[in-house]
């Protein structure tokens, strides 16, 4: 910076100031809100302000550091004093006054002013916050204040001397006495906003101490008490507190000159602030000429004023442009283009209080926001209805989505980026305060990513789903092997288990997931009929949103067993899934395991002819691959969790994929074993050696009476149906569920068991839907964000 | 982090221009200028029958050794110019879209205001905060 030497006096005084504007404690820049509040207490024209504030180097920064800052203050008394603004004059003019600011907010403002003028040479009047005077040394930035900063302290005597003329007037004594105050913070109204607070003489007052020097003495010999009140109303102002902590040490210092002068500030300023709590406050009778004068232009109080005629009416006060213009920003909280009876009494009270001489504040006091609520109700409305508008569109198009977990948490991320978006708009048109801004990166977030990849629960067979579908069907598994199979297959094309439960259709193979699940996926690959019958037709694409992949030609039940499933779902399916196909297409699969379980209520009957069979069955297991995956999958049904069903449904997938029996047979057997063969136990014994899980010996009977309808699979209906009976009995629901057969306990265990399997398919299908639901209204969410962002632009 | 920021009118003269560095204030404006002529080609080049397609994100209309152009047209032909520093190698064009975002919000509420002709200089001082906020993390 140019060589700015400063009085040591200046040099109090500037620093004040910078302490007073280093709202953020900074110690190095001045916050520029304050800093143009101070210049506008300047009350210099502004294309003066905007001249020092180039000069001083602030621009080209960008900001207000320490040096710029006391250059600033410089060429503001420089123009205070009529001289024109160079640079040279900085350091060439010699008694310069100190830089004066007025704030004028309230009376006591005046009075405040008043006495300054009084008492001092300045007749400024000084409203505003003194900021406690810095430690000298503590001049951080600037070099040149640094400078001058050495010159002051090396030349104390200079304070007597300086240019300034306060050092002896009675405002560095206020300053004194205002940072006791200051030291017994008006708490509450630090916060008071004031437009505009000049900085005070307090500089001075400060130095004083502070360089210790001999004017202590002509300070103490002021008597603050005068200026008490008009401090008292700066001590509200938030800048206070800030300098106060900022300078504990030199308050310390004054404290013992001062302390008669602090304690009956302190009361002062204690009453002043009580009394003088906001400056903007609206007095009653001011607030009922308001809302008369509203109601001149506006019968409706409710209503709004219309901006051409807020502009006229604001006209007629004579104030310039410019100023209307500012009050109208700080006024229209909504940015509506008009104004709610809040609204328009803040702007009348600042045109007010402008007309009084008050300068207007940088942000609208806290005295005059409107309410809240008003704006929400009338500014926001619209918006929001165009955002629920959006939010409607969307949720038709989720169905589609498989409701699968990690879809769910695809979605929730753009969600997010859309009640961003939504923000933007809302910020945009309405109150700003009530939306909180979102500058985030979400670039018009597309809301049709909210595709999420459907997490197939019930997927097919791959290995992952089955493990997937374990953890899913802890406990579960009865239903699981229903429901989830029947749900799945068809719908979604993004389940790339789908296409694997599909080809599981001819095996009927459980793989898709602990028995369970392959087990609807069986069902479903064979015939994801849409009306979740497990028709045969294998996934038929009836499942509305994916194109289920073509079912595997084991719907022909090549194997025994996977023709059991397909019979057996195909006939629940079209009982019970009935109502459960009608489901959007996102659905298909899961109503399915619901169908399931209705195929095998009718299969009871079907199957106790085959129960006789089942006897026979377990044998014939290891025969027919697709056999052991079905009873695998009843097995896991059945008997619950079974972690080797997951080997074995898997198997059971690759089996029926390759179509290797003997494998297959074996694992699926073990899976299957699980729940149901009880009574195969022995029989499902070699197969069920992985599994070794508890006998369901009963069930596999019953269901494979339901199974029963498939002659042709007989022999293998007889294992099916052990696996189907299990699934069967869930799913049939247990009231269908015969227990024509002997065995009563067998037929009681069963159909426990099917319950629980049924349960379990309806709870997953239960999940489904949520999922759906959620993804549906993410897709919603999306484009009613859409529209949004087409919407404005339209007004354009 | 924007070192200039310029709205100019339809009719292509400035209602609004600002930059930091004080020294090289002349240079930006006349980027700024420059920069004008890229703006229309970009708009033209979108298409006559798109103007609703139209992205009003134009993105970088021209890098230069010390700098990057930025541009934003509004449905109503008002542009924004934004000029960045290219040793801000951080910024993203999010963060640019961002800030266009930014200032179209407030000259929308500028806009709004009854007292504010179409076609006057801006000197709102609520506008002038955004600016500077933009613009002061430069230093």
């Amino acid at each position: 910076m140019e060589g700015l030497t400063l009085s040591e006096a200046e040099q109090r005084y500037y620093c004040d100031l910078f302490s007073y504007c280093d709202t953020e404690s900074t110690k190095k820049v001045a916050s520029s809100g304050r800093v143009l509040e101070l210049f506008r207490a300047a009350q210099l024209p502004n294309d003066v302000v905007m001249q020092i504030m180039e000069l001083c180097g602030a621009t080209r920064l960008g900001y207000f550091g320490r040096s710029q800052f006391y250059i600033a203050l410089k060429l503001v008394a420089v123009a205070q004093t009529g001289l024109p603004l160079r640079v040279e004059s900085l350091n060439t003019v010699k008694d310069l006054p100190l830089p004066r600011f007025v704030v004028s907010k309230n009376e006591q403002e005046s009075r405040h002013t008043a006495l300054y003028s009084s008492d001092a040479d300045n007749p400024a009047s000084y409203s505003g916050v003194i900021p406690p005077p810095p430690g000298r040394i503590q001049v951080k930035k600037g070099s040149v204040s640094h400078d001058a900063v050495q010159q002051r302290t090396s030349a104390d005597q200079q304070e007597s001397t300086s240019p300034v003329v306060s050092p002896q007037q009675s405002p560095p004594t206020s300053p004194h006495t205002w940072r006791k105050h200051n030291r017994h913070p008006s708490g509450g109204n630090n916060e008071r906003p004031l437009a505009g607070p000049g900085p005070f003489w307090a500089p001075f007052s400060e130095a004083q101490p502070g360089s210790s020097t001999t004017s202590d003495p002509i300070w103490s010999g002021h008597s603050p008490p005068p200026h008490q009140e008009n401090w008292v109303s700066f001590a509200d102002t938030p800048p206070t507190s800030a300098l106060l902590t900022m300078h504990p040490a030199s308050v310390q210092d004054q404290t013992t000159v001062r302390t008669v002068a602090s304690a009956t500030t302190a009361n002062e300023i204690r009453r002043q602030s009580s009394s003088y709590d906001d400056p903007w406050k609206i007095t009653d009778e001011q607030r009922q000429y308001y809302v008369n004068q509203f109601k001149t232009i506006q019968p409706d109080l409710n209503g709004f004023i219309p901006g051409s005629a807020a502009k006229e009416f604001f006209t007629k006060s004579k104030l310039p442009i410019l100023e209307l213009s500012h009050i109208w920003e700080l006024s229209d909280f909504d940015k509506d283009g008009a104004l709610t009876l809040d609204e328009f009494c803040a702007a009348f009270h600042l045109v007010v209080a402008r007309k009084n001489g008050y300068d207007l504040p940088e942000k609208l006091p806290e005295s005059l926001m409107p309410k809240l609520i008003d704006l929400e109700d009338s500014a926001e409305a619209g918006e929001q209805t165009g955002e629920v508008g959006y939010a409607s569109s969307p949720a038709e198009a989720p169905p589609s989505k498989s409701p699968s977990m990690p879809s769910l948490n695809q979605t929730w991320p753009e969600l997010n980026q859309s009640s961003e978006q939504w923000e933007t708009f809302s910020e945009r048109s309405s109150s700003s305060q009530t939306l909180t801004q979102f500058d985030s990166n979400i670039a018009p977030a597309d809301p049709d990513t909210a595709i999420v990849h459907p997490v197939p629960i019930r997927m097919t067979p791959s290995k992952i789903h089955m493990q997937e579908m374990e953890l899913k069907r802890t406990g579960s598994d009865h239903a699981n092997p229903t429901s989830p199979l029947l749900v799945k297959p068809p719908d979604l094309p993004e389940e790339n288990k789908m296409s694997s439960s599909v080809k599981f259709t001819a095996g009927n193979t459980v793989n898709g997931y602990s028995s369970s699940d392959s087990y609807t996926s069986d069902p479903e690959q064979i015939g994801s009929t849409v009306t979740r019958q497990r028709s045969h037709s294998g996934t038929s694409p009836d499942n509305t949103a994916p194109p289920p992949p073509p079912p595997r030609p084991h719907q022909s039940h090549s194997r025994s067993s996977s023709l059991d499933m397909n019979r057996s779902f195909s006939v629940t399916p079209g009982q019970q899934q009935a109502g459960v196909v009608a489901y959007p297409p996102a659905v298909p699969p899961r109503p399915q395991p619901s169908q399931g379980p209705g195929p095998h209520v009718h299969r009871p009957v079907d199957a106790e002819g085959l129960i006789a069979h089942t006897s026979t069955s377990p044998q014939q297991i290891p025969e027919q691959p697709n056999f052991a995956d079905f009873s695998q999958f009843e097995a896991f049904a059945v008997s619950g969790v079974n972690k080797e069903e997951e080997d074995e449904i898997e198997t059971h997938s690759e089996v029926l994929q390759v179509e290797k029996p003997s494998d297959s047979a074996s694992s699926l057997r073990v899976a299957k074993a699980d729940g149901r063969v009880e009574d195969k136990a022995p029989a499902n014994v070699p197969t069920n050696a992985g599994k070794g899980t508890t006998p369901l010996a009963p069930p596999p009977k019953p269901i494979r009476r339901r199974l029963k309808s498939e002659d042709e699979l007989r022999p293998e209906a007889e294992e099916h149906t052990q696996k189907t009976g299990v699934i069967a009995a869930v799913l049939a629901s247990q009231p269908s569920i015969p227990r024509s057969v002997g065995k009563d306990k067998k037929a009681i265990q069963a159909s426990i068991r099917r319950n629980k399997e049924t349960n379990t398919v309806l709870a997953r299908l239960n999940s489904e839907l949520q999922q759906q639901l959620k993804d549906v209204l993410e897709e919603r969410i999306s484009l009613e964000v859409q529209l949004e962002q087409l919407r404005p632009f339209s007004h354009l | 982090m924007a070192v200039c920021i310029a709205v100019i009118a339809k009719e292509n003269y400035p209602l609004y221009i600002r930059s930091i560095p004080t020294e090289n204030e002349l240079k930006f404006h006349y980027t700024v200028h420059t920069s004008l002529d890229v703006v229309d080609e970009k708009i033209s080049a979108m298409g006559k029958a798109l103007v609703d397609q139209r992205e009003l994100y134009l993105g970088l209309l021209y890098p230069t050794e010390d700098y990057k152009v930025y541009g934003y047209v509004t449905n109503s032909k008002v542009k924004f110019v934004m000029v960045v520093d290219s040793s801000n190698t951080a910024l993203r064009d999010n963060e640019i879209r961002s800030m266009f975002r930014k200032l179209h919000n407030s000259y929308t509420d500028i806009m709004c205001n009854p007292f504010y002709n179409p076609g006057d200089r801006i000197h709102s001082r609520a506008f002038d905060n955004m600016v500077t906020s933009m613009m002061m993390q430069v230093c």
